[in-house]
């Protein structure tokens, strides 16, 4: 059962317009909530007038920074660092004295109909005082800047130098020239994205004014999270607080978060006593869910004259917008930084960083969470390297990748990789590509004239998070599984799976595990009422550490079920075995009790042996001691029209490694979806301000989504190097694709335009300019 | 009140989804008298007295359209949320081309965004569905598998 492609059990709902998202929730009284938002990047609030919004028919209340005052608590940030530690960046859910981003949530509207609600909010008068806004990551950390928070003096959170200073590092530098060596520099942009899941964030919450309790239906990737949280914002006990994640739209990061939102609709339905809906629409998800990426790095590297890289030098300036979501502080730190040196064994490595606020949204986790900004600039500077010292550029990464016997390999960063075989995984893409044949190829093309490019990116990222220490509270993962008197198991996961297929992967463990068919287990997530304490899904951790879970709560059930049938087959419990679904006695195979025997058994008791607990149902919680490295080869062979600039991927070869794969189809559904939107950062995407704070792609018609007539089919295969961090052997594959495919893609049309570096996304236009140009 | 509007709100009828307010990311793809439309960019008046087919029709009788089945077994689909129109707009495609190649499939669905896919699966479920048809058609009456 386990490797085996299956379809998946999440589908038939799904297929058929019966699966259940928030929008589609609706319950009795319901009133719905419409978001005033700021039109300007910065701006003072002078006054707010609700007083004819308040009188238009049909609406019940309207919200104002004033009316959560000593109610509702600020927007969360796990880890405040530097000032945000002395409040720079925390904020309530609606604004308070100014507006910091276009989008900024103001007031509230709550009123019986969503359309009234909407014609209310048009009524409020805000009088606004325009102020400059800071735009540029590397201009707002300069003293004149406009402040965002002016009694800090600074748009600078935090400034940190990793290894305290560059004197080690500027001496290896001075070494390896002197040596005959080379050093490379260069400015990386890595531009601002938009999540844009195809369901826009939105939430019910419905207060029970006799219970006290609180339901909150929200589009979110961490139910237990959100519910712990919301309960401590808007002060009611935990277990007073439900939180349903039903179907979700799609998430990528962008709902692994706590939104002001949410904190709005609890607080309203708690105010009103009724059931209150808010949904976002396409171009308020653009302009206030969090955004990713968005950095300037100046990047350095050292080399031999044989190719060895003796050291990495990187400043980030962190564009973390206006205000701190969950995460976004700890993005360059904590994701980005650790795999600083990716795939390579580069001995010396000095990081620093400067973490800044502008006027524009929060950036937080989007796919890949720092990783893509460390494999894009470590695989680009690569590539700069090899330019040069006039080497392949995948001879440069053969000769300085981590060999498998130097696993568990420290890297430089202190970061402790647990497998790989990164040769294994470049030699089988180099082989399907074909990479001498296409050289050869480009050779002929270039001749003719035409600008023909490969790219190569041989990326490892860290995911499966995390162990203790990694985050404020820890990152494990539960499973609870009952198996009821008929037999069937039902599994109730802390994870929360938005369309990775785990309700498909965790029967399939369940079914390897009791030999039981599939068909025989339910696998349900989301509900915090009914399931364990959990933390969700995101960081490509719900197969290997959920997962883990799920199977070690297997193996508990599956021992005290021997011990069931051992009473049931008269035999020592060490002699019992389970098999295809029936227990055994080594030796008399034809003394069995099937597992629907043992189930009834348990369930019922009267027969029990009364030395046994009646009931058979179990609750784990792993924790993993390590993250996990997926890795690979991706190869992007292009084609640049030299009249119109435009990019053709004539191939695309990605070869990946995660390990064990429980089902190979959903592994590829995974990949598939995770090159499209690296491709989408490197060649269409980019969320643009103008200089004085608004979003200019604010609609779908601004900002360039990855459509299915400009992507090529992708030929992917994979390596398996098994995990020793977990008992399954997996390691997390949702992220690795759009880690992996964005430098593949930038480094193909540098090579094909020969220049040394052109920043993303890779327009036409930019394109045809830089070629005219030469 | 838009089409999508009277049909989610109006009908109960929630498997048409709603993901943008430009007319460009065709979830909310259903058939309006035999053609694929955006059930946002058409008013619900405009629909008076028309025949429409959404997600929930295209099952019949307890038996999947091919297109749900090829989704279903190319694992065309993650979050499910772009499926309705996805399959909506490939069965109009059908229609008018029940052997379209994989650049035929690529372009007519150039109004439908995924964000999980990579739409790499959707065209082999589009071609499954596409085989399957062509072979039903084939098929003498009364007969066949």
């Amino acid at each position: 059962m386990l490797g085996t492609p299956i379809k998946r059990r999440e589908d038939p709902r799904l297929i058929t317009g019966q699966a259940t998202y928030v929008d589609d929730v609706k319950l009795h009284g319901m009133h719905y909530m419409a978001v005033l938002r700021s039109p300007y990047g910065h701006a003072r609030i002078n006054s707010i007038n609700t007083e004819a919004a308040k009188k238009h028919p049909g609406v019940k209340a309207v919200f104002t920074a004033a009316d959560l005052k000593g109610v509702v608590g600020p927007v969360a940030c796990a880890v405040p660092l530097g000032k945000i530690t002395e409040g720079m960046g925390i904020r309530g859910p609606l604004a308070e004295g100014k507006v910091r981003f276009f989008g900024d949530p103001v007031a509230v509207v709550i009123a019986d109909s969503r359309y009234g609600a909407r014609d209310a909010r048009d009524l409020i008068e805000v009088d606004y005082e325009p102020l400059p806004a800071a735009m540029d990551v590397e201009k707002a950390a300069q003293a004149g800047a406009p402040l965002l928070y002016e009694e800090f003096g600074t748009n600078v959170a935090l400034s940190l130098v990793l290894e305290g200073s560059s004197e080690a590092i500027d001496k290896v530098f001075e070494e390896t020239l002197a040596n005959g060596g080379v050093v490379v520099k260069e400015r990386f942009v890595n531009q601002r994205l938009i999540p844009n899941a195809m369901e826009t964030r939105g939430v019910v919450a419905d207060f029970n004014k006799s219970a006290k309790k609180l339901t909150l239906w929200s589009s979110s990737q961490i139910p237990h999270i959100l519910r712990n949280v919301l309960a401590a914002t808007v002060g009611l006990p935990q277990h007073q607080v439900r939180v349903i994640v039903p179907e979700v739209g799609g998430g990528f990061g962008s709902k692994l978060n706590i939104y002001p939102e949410e904190l709005l609709a609890a607080f309203a339905s708690m105010k009103l006593g009724r059931p209150i809906k808010w949904i976002e629409d396409r171009s308020e998800s653009m302009s206030s869910t969090i955004h990713g990426r968005d950095q300037v790095n100046y990047i350095e590297l050292a080399a031999q004259r044989d190719g060895k890289v003796t050291g990495v030098k990187i400043h980030v300036y962190g564009d973390m917008g206006s205000y701190c979501q969950l995460f976004t502080d700890v993005m360059v730190l904590a994701f980005m930084f650790p795999v600083m040196c990716g795939a390579y064994d580069i001995p010396h490595v000095y990081r620093a960083t400067d973490l800044v606020f502008t006027n524009k949204a929060s950036t937080d986790a989007y796919r890949g969470a720092g990783r893509p900004e460390a494999t894009y600039a470590i695989e680009r500077g690569m590539d700069l390297v090899a330019r040069e010292l006039k080497m392949d550029p995948v001879e440069l990464r053969r000769k300085n990748f981590v060999q498998p016997d130097q696993f568990p390999y420290k890297s430089a960063t202190g970061t402790v990789y647990d497998s790989g075989n990164y040769e294994a995984a470049l030699d089988k893409a180099l082989a399907m590509a074909d990479y001498k044949g296409l050289r050869e190829e480009q050779a002929r093309k270039r001749a003719e004239g035409k600008l023909m490019g490969i790219g190569i990116s041989t990326y490892i990222e860290a995911c499966g998070i995390g162990p203790k220490g990694f985050a404020p509270v820890g990152l494990y993962e539960s499973a609870r599984i009952r198996i009821e008197q008929s037999g069937t198991v039902v599994v109730q996961t802390g994870s929360s799976p938005h369309g990775q297929g785990e309700e498909t992967t965790f029967a399939q463990i369940v079914s390897q595990e009791f030999g039981i068919p599939i068909d025989n287990i339910v696998v349900q997530h989301g509900d915090t009422d009914a399931t364990p304490e959990g933390r969700g899904s995101y960081g490509s951790r719900t197969t290997p550490v959920g997962g883990s879970a799920v199977f070690t709560a297997a193996q508990k059930l599956k021992e005290k079920m021997k011990l069931i049938a051992s009473f049931m087959l008269e035999a020592s419990p060490s002699d019992v075995t389970l098999e295809d679904g029936k227990f055994s006695v080594v030796g008399s195979p034809q003394k069995t009790v099937s597992f629907e025997d043992v189930a009834l058994t348990a369930n019922l008791s009267n027969t029990l042996h009364p030395s046994i607990e009646p009931g058979l149902e179990t609750t784990s919680f792993w924790e993993p001691t390590s993250n996990v490295f997926p890795f690979g080869t991706h190869i992007c062979v292009v084609e640049v029209d030299k009249d119109t600039g435009r990019v053709e991927i004539t191939r695309y070869v990605a070869v990946d490694d995660c390990g064990n794969q429980l089902n190979p189809m959903l592994v590829e559904g995974q990949i598939h979806g995770g090159i499209t939107q690296g491709i989408g950062q490197a060649m269409f995407e980019g969320a643009i301000y103008s200089d004085d704070g608004q979003l200019l792609t604010a609609t779908l018609m601004d900002y360039a989504m990855p459509l299915a007539s400009e992507l090529p089919s992708y030929e992917t295969s994979s390596t398996v190097t098994p995990s020793p961090v977990n008992p399954l052997g997996v390691k997390g594959i949702g992220e690795a694709g759009t880690i992996g495919s964005t430098p593949a893609v930038a480094n193909a049309i540098i090579d094909a335009l020969g220049v040394a570096h052109i920043d993303m996304p890779f327009t036409s236009e930019k394109l045809w300019k830089v070629i005219h140009q030469q | 009140m838009l089409l999508v509007h009277y049909l989610r709100e109006e009908l109960d009828l929630t498997g048409t989804h709603i993901g943008c307010d430009t007319s460009q990311c065709g979830a909310c793809v259903v058939e309006l008298n035999g053609d694929a439309v955006k059930a946002c960019t058409v008013l619900a008046v405009q629909a008076d007295g028309g025949s429409i087919t959404t997600i929930e029709g295209m099952a019949t009788e307890g038996n999947l359209h091919p297109l749900q089945e090829g989704f279903w077994e190319k694992h065309g689909l993650q979050c499910g949320f772009c499926t309705p129109g996805m399959i909506m707009a490939s069965a109009q495609l059908l229609k008018s081309n029940p052997n379209p190649t994989e650049a035929e499939i690529r372009k007519a669905l150039e109004g439908n965004i995924c964000r999980c896919t990579g739409y790499q699966n959707i065209v082999r479920a589009v071609q499954y569905a596409a085989e399957h048809m062509r072979t039903e058609t084939a098929a003498p009456v009364g007969g066949g598998e």
